[in-house]
């Protein structure tokens, strides 16, 4: 009985969503947008930034709006990445960890292969964090690449620990560089994480980067370890 | 059509929401309905043309071309990421959870 008033419920809400936007002059049709009208021309167009240099200008606009235009909104984001990690850090952290016993044991050619692949996925990783200007997704993807090979060497090694409070250090230095950052625009230009040079958003990605690898490892870490007793 | 797909996966996270006892399919549910409303909002940006390319354009270019919408797709990737730390935070709650009750469905929790 409850299940088929929860399928009424959500095909009830999922005909009123698709009729509410059918028809709607507010909304237009699936590939009829006109945003060459709105807020995004500024950004396409570059008129934004003012009398910004053309060097500052991204060639990948996604990235532009994510680290200049609206980097503020990042700096919230990488804030919350951040204290998602320590959450997890409250609530599955211990005093004394060890790895949590899988059950099974890695043969020969799943560690040989892992080790193989991790050198790959980390020096991937790297490459899209410093293409962060030109590839899609600014740095994120690489910072997850970077951690996801970290997790490919837990899965594949029952015994394997990597040296985590580096990780941390660097995700809690990565997080206060980038209000350094912010600062510094503010000092200079006197608006918080103005982008007056090249090397600014250089290294707001590579921060951004090791944020997001050193929060995601810290969490694998957290789930994979337990109280030694 | 990608709107009615995302419409869908929408509303099947929903129904998984509220039909489901176990914490992991609750979050599994969460996860397909926050991919739903992504592709709804990239839906919304997109730009049916043929000359219409992706928001990855040189100075020269970047007063001839068409370009997608890129706001969605910087909006997107924000929910993406704050969707990997809600994510962690649940399944570390429902890693507690299976510590203290040894079950992950809440019907059986509380009764020993």
């Amino acid at each position: 009985m409850k299940k088929i008033l929860a399928f009424i419920f959500a095909i009830t809400l999922g005909v009123m969503i698709i009729l509410s936007l059918s028809n709607n002059e507010l909304f237009t049709d699936f590939g009829d947008t006109n945003h060459y009208d709105g807020i995004s021309s500024g950004y396409i167009t570059s008129e934004v930034g003012g009398d910004e240099e053309p060097a500052l200008v991204p060639v990948n606009i996604v990235t532009g709006i994510l680290v200049d235009y609206r980097g503020f909104d990042t700096l919230g984001e990488v804030t919350v990445l951040f204290v998602s990690s320590i959450g997890v850090a409250l609530l599955l952290g211990v005093a004394s960890p060890k790895r949590i016993n899988l059950n099974f044991k890695p043969n020969f050619m799943l560690s040989v292969g892992s080790r193989a692949l991790f050198g790959v996925m980390f020096l991937t990783g790297i490459y899209i964090v410093l293409h962060a200007k030109t590839s899609p997704g600014g740095s994120f993807p690489g910072g997850a690449m970077i951690a996801s090979s970290i997790l490919i060497l837990y899965l594949s090694n029952d015994t394997f620990r990597t040296d985590v409070s580096k990780f941390k250090l660097g995700k809690s230095l990565a997080a206060s560089g980038f209000v350094l950052v912010g600062l510094i625009g503010l000092l200079f230009t006197g608006e918080f994480l103005a982008n007056f040079h090249p090397f600014i958003m250089d290294t707001i990605l590579v921060l951004i980067a090791i944020d997001v690898a050193g929060g995601i490892v810290g969490i694998i870490d957290n789930f994979l370890t337990e109280e030694r007793v | 059509m990608l709107l009615y797909a995302s419409v869908l996966l929408i509303v099947i996270g929903l129904y998984g929401l509220l039909t489901n006892r176990n914490v992991i399919k609750i979050i599994l549910s969460l996860n397909v309905l926050e991919i739903g409303l992504n592709i709804f909002i990239i839906t919304v940006g997109f730009l049916d043309l043929e000359e219409a390319i992706a928001p990855i354009i040189t100075l020269q270019q970047r007063a001839s071309v068409i370009v997608v919408d890129p706001l969605p797709q910087a909006l997107v990737l924000t929910a993406i990421v704050i969707g990997v730390g809600t994510t962690a935070i649940g399944l570390s709650l429902a890693k507690k959870m299976y510590d203290k009750y040894h079950t992950f469905n809440l019907d059986e929790m509380g009764e020993e």
